[in-house]
């Protein structure tokens, strides 16, 4: 428990700091000013959503070959965690695109495919709830995870293709792309803050469902008596 | 050599039980005759106005009834536990796989080549000089919304409310197919045609991924 | 029609469970099933007797513990086992006829001649007449009978099965148990869950009952036998 709660203190002191560069420490950006800070949150969580649902991922293959109900919980517990992550970006983005393009929504190729991206786990979640069985639920939405992970990079691919009217990427976005040195110190510092947010997250969701699962063992074995 | 064998003995079945009563052909096709007819009100279904938007709307039709009709694939085993049987009997799982996604292919591909006449006719673009083409790109459009569709039916049927979750689950699954197919369909009925590379080229991967995909982890979506 | 030369197998479970969301279904089952052997389960629905046979049929994999085939004479190699099968559920397409149904799972399992197999199996279940007939059309007993003969096939090495005299008139069931004693007597590994004594019973040459998926009775003489089936010791 006392590391629990260290860990979480070191998450919320990280969080804090990342909040406290992003908005005094990183240098006013030339065109959109204030605006512009919201971006150390908005990109930093979608990479951080990114690690989750990749460990989701690897949690997914391990359930389907290993057969162990950890492997679901830490499945389902990335999922949880990513969705939640992507959620926040969703949110995020239009507060930055209204005042930024006058517009809150574009179909434009990362918004739409971050919105598919989030539709997939919303069904893997949904999935999960319309299976009985626990071993079924766990092998099948397992499955499911491991289908939507690899359809991922491909949604990404196609809608890039074909819907790109978009500002292009500012981090490893091609040649002539790039932050100020500050700037992109400020931004890598909320993604290892982000990720420590993430893991510490998935940690307790993680614990969580292991603990369902054990109550929903003796809730059924009190049924069957 | 058995996959192979097998497989054609269990596409022989899905053809058979399918031709016997024609249930799922003829009600696919009625609905999206349905889809096509009722898409002509939301928009003004001129010359030009058909090149933009018809192709979409075409795939998105497609799609929601391939969500419909690819329901019944394993649906079909349950009241005999006749997939049992087929476990029982075939040396790989994949055969079955690729038995019904072959044969789901099969009539998607058929539904689409019945209506294209109705469609060509209706919204006034002519496909016959890219005829060779738009086979193409239906032959891999349907070949994954088969793929794809054939492995998550087989989840769905697992769970309650299937009728809603396959779609739930297909639909964003298949957001590549539906933009690709759309966008390669738009390139050949164009006033100036060219050969959608980008989009077959898409289809293709996404093809091969799934099946790759469905070689690797069909066997454990038959547990039981 | 004379049976061809086979091995008989026998039959090895291992501490097996089996949990369903954390339930057990089996709870380390332990039993070593000789060849050649004609086993009669017996236990009250829910015991497990279904689940177990899925696990001999290798259509269910156990949570615990392992599944071993052995052959009657030890220096050979125990090839892939596919056991003939009947389960409560006929296995069969009822939209297909029933020779198109037996035709379509013996090209499956690689069966050479499919066609004289097929026919000659008709013929022992006595559904030459009706074999251009789908299977729909049929009564519970003839469905049963195209079951049977889909479990047999391939002339099976271990037969399974599940409560197969359900939906057989009073003939259905003679011809039944004349089938099951005349594979019991080609040496044939049989293991078969049943509902109190009958005729089928009485081919049985070992009866174990299960309770709540543990072996809580397992015998091979007559006295005993008999009790463990029709539950006169508890």
């Amino acid at each position: 428990m006392g590391k629990r709660a260290l860990a979480g203190a070191v998450v919320v002191f990280l969080m804090g700091a990342a909040a406290y560069a992003s908005f005094y420490i990183a240098p006013e950006e030339k065109t959109m000013h204030v605006l512009q800070r919201i971006f150390y949150f908005h990109a930093a969580t979608a990479w951080a959503g990114m690690t989750a649902l990749f460990i989701g991922f690897v949690a997914n293959l391990l359930y389907v070959w290993r057969r162990e109900g950890k492997w679901d919980a830490l499945g389902v517990a990335c999922a949880e965690v990513g969705l939640a992550c992507f959620t926040v970006v969703l949110i995020t983005g239009p507060i930055w695109a209204k005042p930024a393009w006058g517009i809150y929504w574009t179909w434009d190729a990362r918004l739409t495919s971050t919105f598919i991206l989030w539709l997939l786990y919303v069904s893997y979640l949904l999935l999960r709830t319309l299976i009985e069985e626990p071993d079924r639920r766990a092998l099948l939405s397992a499955l499911f995870g491991i289908f939507a992970f690899i359809d991922v990079p491909i949604v990404f691919g196609a809608i890039r293709w074909w819907r790109t009217q978009h500002p292009a990427p500012v981090i490893m976005g091609g040649p002539g792309s790039g932050l100020d040195p500050t700037m992109s110190k400020v931004f890598f510092f909320s993604v290892f803050a982000l990720h420590c947010l993430v893991v510490f997250l998935i940690n307790e969701r993680y614990r969580l469902e292991k603990l369902r699962a054990k109550f929903e063992i003796v809730r059924r074995e009190a049924e069957a008596i | 050599m058995s996959l192979l064998s097998n497989t054609a003995v269990l596409l022989g079945k899905e053809l058979r039980t399918e031709f016997r009563s024609r249930e799922l052909l003829t009600t696919t096709f009625i609905f999206i005759l349905t889809i096509i007819v009722l898409f002509s009100f939301t928009f003004d279904p001129t010359s030009d106005e058909s090149r933009r938007f018809a192709p979409g709307l075409f795939w998105l039709a497609f799609l929601f009834a391939s969500s419909l009709m690819l329901q019944s694939c394993f649906l079909r085993e349950q009241p005999n536990d006749t997939l049992s049987a087929l476990r029982l009997s075939v040396s790989d799982p994949f055969s079955i796989f690729l038995a019904k996604l072959a044969a789901n292919a099969l009539f998607l591909l058929l539904t689409e080549l019945l209506l294209l006449p109705f469609f060509t006719v209706m919204y006034n673009v002519p496909v016959l000089p890219v005829l060779h083409w738009l086979a193409l790109v239906f032959f891999l459009a349907s070949l994954g919304i088969s793929i794809a569709g054939t492995a998550l039916s087989a989840i769905s049927a697992q769970a309650r409310m299937r009728e809603l979750l396959l779609p739930l689950l297909m639909l964003p699954l298949l957001t590549p197919i539906l933009v690709a197919s759309a966008e390669a369909t738009k390139a050949l009925l164009d006033r100036a045609p060219y050969v959608p590379w980008a989009g077959m080229g898409f289809l293709t991967v996404f093809d091969v991924v799934f099946l790759t995909a469905i070689w690797l982890f069909g066997e454990y979506l038959l547990e039981e | 029609m004379t049976p061809p030369a086979f091995a008989p197998i026998g039959l090895r479970f291992e501490d097996i469970d089996k949990r369903y969301g954390g339930i057990y279904a089996l709870r380390r089952v332990s039993l070593t099933i000789g060849p050649g052997e004609c086993v009669v389960f017996a236990g009250r629905n829910g015991s497990g007797k279904t689940t177990f046979l899925r696990i001999a049929a290798q259509l269910v994999r156990p949570s615990a513990g392992k599944l071993s085939f052995s052959c009657a004479s030890p220096n050979e190699e125990t090839p892939a086992i596919r056991a003939g099968f009947v389960a409560h559920a006929t296995m069969v397409y009822d939209e297909l006829t029933a020779e198109e149904n037996l035709l379509l799972f013996s090209r499956l399992q690689g069966t050479p001649k499919p066609e004289n197999r097929v026919a000659a199996l008709l013929e022992e279940v006595g559904l030459s007449e009706r074999r251009a007939s789908l299977v729909r059309t049929f009564s519970r007993g003839m469905r049963q009978r195209v079951a049977i003969a889909r479990a047999l096939l391939h002339e099976p090495a271990v037969i399974l099965m599940d409560e197969p005299a359900t939906g057989l008139d009073p003939q259905g069931v003679s011809w039944l148990a004349e089938t099951l004693r005349r594979l019991r007597d080609s040496g044939r590994t049989i293991l078969m869950s049943l509902h109190g004594e009958s005729e089928i019973a009485s081919l049985g040459t070992r009866a174990i009952r299960l309770d709540g998926g543990s072996v809580v009775a397992d015998t091979r003489t007559g006295a005993t036998f008999r009790s463990i089936l029709t539950f006169a010791d508890v």
